[in-house]
């Protein structure tokens, strides 16, 4: 039997990048459709902002792994079979979007009305009012929370493993299959998985902090 | 694409689903009580204990925050038997147990998180007067300072534990029969994958805002502020 040495802590490291790039991935796509759903959490029609809330809600009150199996068997019931990452970081996609989408929802409303009023008063376009009143103030207070989910979404890609993405989890899961060593195994995936979020958890915090000092 | 939805394969086996979401709601529910009087305790060392103990319960809460539930629920779940085989002990949980174990780690980092938030929130004058009127430190906690904290942090403290509920769907990979464990049964003897994860996927939801409902519910009756004396109307 094999034991639990260099190798085999060299194979998770490589394992790492898939976790990274589904990370990376469904960050961007995730954070790109969940700014369209902020906007529309926010905009002045009501049937913008119902649609857009059915969606968050739909996704914030649903097991990650239930819409992960979902969408597997739905994408091979349209006949699509697609390889593993895309298929998960579509899932992992429409998750993201919803939380994203809320926690910016909140950033874009915690600035005061006088803002976009003060914006209407010098006759700015709706679009100009976005672009150069209300998002230059938002992000500032949206940059926090903004990493903390990422953080949250490094961890979430853990569960992709369940429908055979192999990501550091799955090969971590191998790795305790080959070696019946589990507790050498999952301390290491521990402790990778934290070298990874831990200093962005800690970014956040000092975004937050610096974001209090200057309000 | 001519694929017809059949969902009466699915309620077929309702008997089943029912069975799963009553496990999953008893995971959900201890996990959340268990987790949530850890965090109290947590939290009251976050804020008040020694030095060496902030700082044991300081790792704890960052070990679990940012590390996968899934890695800890696999490192408890195979990680105990090995290291009770390396003690020279022979005893095995059940899958249950060590779902409910995991999960209450897990929840009572998040939580200690969130009510420290609150208890930092409480003005230090608060503090003073129940010091003044000579409460105890344990009075001082529990009657003083947690209530309004958990009044001011009830919205998060919510969200948490629905977010729990929904990740106890994780613990079905050890072989614990909650709903999602029951749905990949029906999907595997009835092929009906789609179907029975829709479904699957409307309970969740339903239990979500039943859930959110008992929450505001218990916090109306619990956390009501209540001053013993009115104060005179102009002073």
């Amino acid at each position: 039997m094999r034991t639990f040495g260099f190798n085999e802590t060299f194979y998770l490291i490589q394992a790492v990048q898939w976790t990274l790039y589904l990370s990376v991935l469904t960050f961007l796509l995730g954070g790109l459709i969940g700014f369209g759903i902020a906007l529309m959490r926010t905009s002045a029609s009501y049937r913008w902002r119902t649609l857009s809330s059915i969606y968050v809600q739909i996704f914030q009150n649903t097991p990650l792994l239930m819409q992960l199996f979902l969408i597997y068997f739905g994408l091979s019931i349209i006949g699509l079979r697609l390889p593993a990452l895309v298929a998960a970081s579509i899932a992992l996609t429409f998750f993201a979007s919803a939380f994203l989408g809320e926690i910016w929802k909140g950033c874009i409303e915690s600035i005061p009305p006088q803002q976009s009023e003060a914006a209407d008063a010098l006759a700015l376009t709706p679009w100009q009012r976005l672009r150069y009143v209300i998002l230059p103030q938002s992000i500032r207070i949206a940059t926090p929370s903004t990493v903390g989910f990422f953080v949250q979404i490094v961890k979430d890609t853990s569960l992709t493993s369940i429908v055979g993405m192999t990501e550091l989890m799955r090969a971590a899961n191998l790795m305790n299959n080959a070696t019946m060593q589990p507790m050498r195994v999952f301390v290491v995936v521990c402790a990778i998985y934290f070298v990874i979020c831990f200093p962005l958890s800690l970014l956040s915090r000092k975004l937050e902090g610096r974001l209090h000092v200057i309000r | 694409m001519d694929y017809v939805l059949q969902f009466n394969a699915v309620f077929q086996h309702s008997d089943l689903i029912l069975t799963g979401l009553i496990n999953s709601v008893i995971l959900s529910a201890s996990a959340i009580v268990m987790g949530f009087i850890l965090a109290i305790f947590c939290a009251r060392i976050r804020t008040e204990g020694g030095k060496l103990s902030r700082g044991i319960v300081a790792t704890y809460v960052e070990l679990v925050r940012n590390t996968p539930f899934l890695a800890q629920l696999f490192l408890i779940a195979f990680g105990i038997p090995q290291f009770a085989a390396f003690c020279g002990l022979s005893f095995r949980f059940s899958p249950q147990s060590i779902a409910i174990l995991a999960l209450s780690l897990n929840l009572g980092a998040f939580v200690t998180e969130i009510i420290r938030a609150g208890l930092e929130s409480i003005p230090r004058s608060q503090i003073e007067a129940a010091e003044s009127l000579a409460l105890t430190p344990g009075q001082i906690f529990f009657r003083i300072k947690l209530p309004p904290a958990l009044l001011k942090v009830y919205p998060a403290l919510s969200s948490q534990f629905i977010l729990q509920m929904l990740g106890t769907s994780i613990v079905s990979v050890i072989a614990v029969q909650e709903l999602t464990a029951t749905a990949g049964t029906i999907q595997a003897e009835t092929f009906r994958a789609f179907e029975t994860y829709i479904v699957t996927m409307v309970i969740y939801f339903c239990l979500a805002w039943l859930f959110r409902g008992c929450f505001s519910t218990l916090a109306r009756y619990f956390l009501r502020w209540r001053p013993r004396f009115k104060r005179p109307e102009s002073l």
